[in-house]
């Protein structure tokens, strides 16, 4: 329409304006916080809880530290990097794509028909119907820890470390909504697979957060080249601390945490794509 | 150009059956089997049949849901599957069964995500919801959460948010299911008069047969896969042998059926009320109800009388007995 767009303009209040990908994401994603704050009781619970969970693995991390007194080569303070960046990064995966690990609830209940009948990529859709602001309890305690890693732990900065540092959460990020996703695109076959699924999910945020050396040679080699569990937090963490890795996890692959997130990432959405097809029977 | 065009459609699923023990064999099922029809724009058909006939999986097909296993579909110019995006702003579905409203938030709060989804500017689906809001009367329960309306509200409130973005065709999954009469009939007339000033052609399933009997010019019968039956629905009738029944209740009790002199093609089917009601079958294409009356009311004064359309759930049964034989 010509005359519609003649009158489109920066404000986004005009009735006329077109709607925009960015408008329609606020949209959705506001809806979902209001709907969330639908139930205020049980959110501020879902948050403390949240918040407490993550202390829990904090309390775990700190007994084994304080009893050997060096974790995998690494000290205290240093092991708590490790865990500060694993959870900011698996906190924000979780933020965005956690819901795709009930994908099979979704399509038992036959949710996913409603999805699909909507002029919307079904990701896209679900991206924002689950996205749990519960979770920022968990994101809230994982911004702490890291703060509080990276005032203890002796790091000599430089630009190259901190372009590092700036990176890796968000690399992170991407590489849980990719284990998300690929959890969540697994449930098209396997219609019971949540629990399959969720040993890559948090069973790679597990390995993520600890010091790789204290790794079992093989299972290095898996969760760095395989499911680049490691390269979330622990390989770059080598790097901004000066550190040499261990066999497995030489401290270069510090520097994989990006286009491991890509190719990942890539290929997940594949997987996906290739899901949704097998819904629809088109193949795949 | 039809708005629906089907032609040779079909459908069959794997599915595991124990075979033994421990094996499993593989069996064919066909949902679908080499279905024909087509549908006009402004028509308003009714898709029925058995539960497991193949409804559901025509529907998934229309929809962009599921593949053909063969066959070609068209629905508004588009093939389903590849151009599943391009069809969803065409085509509104209701799922009588599936929410596709924000559950936990206002019911006034889904139309501005709808809309957006649909890419309408405020300008555009803000006065279609207004309209759709009067004219199904939602004002009252807008801003009550959705998971709080009841079910006859939801259902309006479904209704129109399929609607909002003024689909050329509107699929209804079993709308009615479970709504009161009340909630029914405002549905039925508003789907009537939506397709009536804005030809929206309309597909339904449902197992009520009133909805067909109000909004449906034609029906489409599906048994086991295949059409059984595609017309109007007085044709269904003839087809099925319908019958239609007369109840009268008279102004003195008559005690015996045999007082009564009616006409061949008339049967007397039973009396209640202690002789003042009577009811009577009569086949309508040897006899009008006039005569049924007439033959009646020689020889006793009717006070009332009512008279019952064919069940068509019971034709549909008769049909299915008459194709598998």
């Amino acid at each position: 329409m010509a005359s519609s767009r003649a009158i489109r303009s920066g404000a986004g209040r005009d009735p006329h304006a077109p709607v925009t990908n960015l408008v329609l994401l606020r949209l959705l994603v506001s809806a979902r916080l209001r709907s969330q704050l639908a139930y205020r009781g049980s959110f501020l619970s879902d948050v403390a809880g949240q918040v407490l969970l993550g202390l829990t693995e904090f309390v775990e991390l700190y007994a084994i530290v304080h009893n050997v007194s060096s974790f995998g080569g690494m000290t205290f303070a240093q092991t708590l990097l490790v865990f500060g960046l694993a959870s900011v990064a698996f906190a924000l995966g979780d933020l965005l794509l956690g819901e795709t690990d009930s994908m099979s609830e979704t399509i038992r209940s036959g949710k996913l028909e409603v999805l699909l009948v909507r002029p919307l990529p079904v990701l896209l859709q679900l991206a924002t119907s689950d996205f749990q602001l519960r979770r920022v309890g968990r994101l809230i305690f994982a911004l702490a820890a890291l703060a509080a890693a990276l005032l203890f732990a002796d790091v000599t900065w430089d630009p190259v470390k901190v372009l590092l540092a700036l990176i890796t959460p968000l690399a992170g990020a991407a590489i849980f909504c990719a284990l998300f996703l690929g959890a969540g695109a697994m449930q098209f076959w396997i219609l019971d697979g949540r629990q399959f699924a969720n040993a890559f999910t948090y069973g790679g945020r597990y390995v993520a957060s600890m010091p790789g050396a204290a790794l079992f040679f093989p299972i290095q080699i898996f969760f760095t080249f395989v499911i680049p569990a490691t390269l979330v937090a622990y390989a770059p963490s080598l790097v901004i601390l000066g550190l040499d890795g261990p066999a497995g996890i030489p401290a270069w692959t510090g520097w994989l945490g990006l286009p491991a997130a890509v190719a990942l990432s890539g290929l997940m959405l594949l997987l996906w794509r290739a899901a949704i097809k097998k819904y629809t029977g088109a193949g795949g | 150009m039809p708005i629906i065009d089907v032609e040779e459609l079909s459908r069959e699923f794997q599915v595991m059956e124990p075979a033994g023990r421990f094996r499993r064999r593989k069996k064919t099922v066909h949902a679908v089997r080499g279905i024909d029809f087509s549908v006009e724009p402004g028509e308003a058909v009714g898709y029925i049949g058995a539960n497991g006939a193949g409804k559901s999986t025509t529907i998934k097909m229309l929809t962009g849901v599921l593949v053909p296993s063969s066959g070609r579909v068209t629905v508004c110019g588009f093939n389903p599957v590849p151009q599943r995006k391009a069809l969803a702003r065409k085509i509104g579905v209701v799922f009588g069964q599936r929410s596709q409203l924000w559950w936990d938030l206002p019911l006034q709060d889904s139309y501005p995500i709808l809309g957006a989804m649909h890419r309408m500017p405020e300008a555009d689906w803000k006065p279609r919801f207004r309209e759709l809001a009067e004219q199904m009367d939602l004002e009252e329960f807008l801003s009550t959460p959705v998971r709080q309306l009841s079910l006859g509200q939801r259902m309006r409130g479904e209704v129109a948010a399929a609607l909002l973005h003024r689909p050329e065709l509107v699929i209804l999954d079993e709308p009615t299911i479970g709504l009161d009469m009340i909630s029914k009939e405002k549905l039925r007339q508003f789907l009537d008069a939506e397709r009536r000033e804005n030809g929206t052609t309309l597909l339904l399933t449902t197992h009520d047969m009133s909805d067909i009997q109000r909004l449906c010019q034609r029906v489409l019968v599906v048994d086991d896969g295949a059409i059984a039956y595609d017309g109007p629905l007085t044709g269904l009738a003839d087809v099925a042998g319908a019958v239609r029944t007369m109840v009268v209740d008279l102004a003195a009790p008559v005690h015996s059926a045999d007082l009564f002199a009616l006409p061949d093609g008339a049967v007397h089917e039973g009396i209640e009320a202690e002789g003042i009601r009577h009811s009577v079958s009569f086949d309508p294409r040897r006899l009008s109800a006039a005569a049924v009356l007439a033959a009646i009311s020689s020889t006793a004064e009717v006070a009332d009388l009512s008279l019952h359309e064919p069940d068509i759930e019971h034709l549909v049964r008769q049909l299915y007995g008459r194709a598998r034989r």
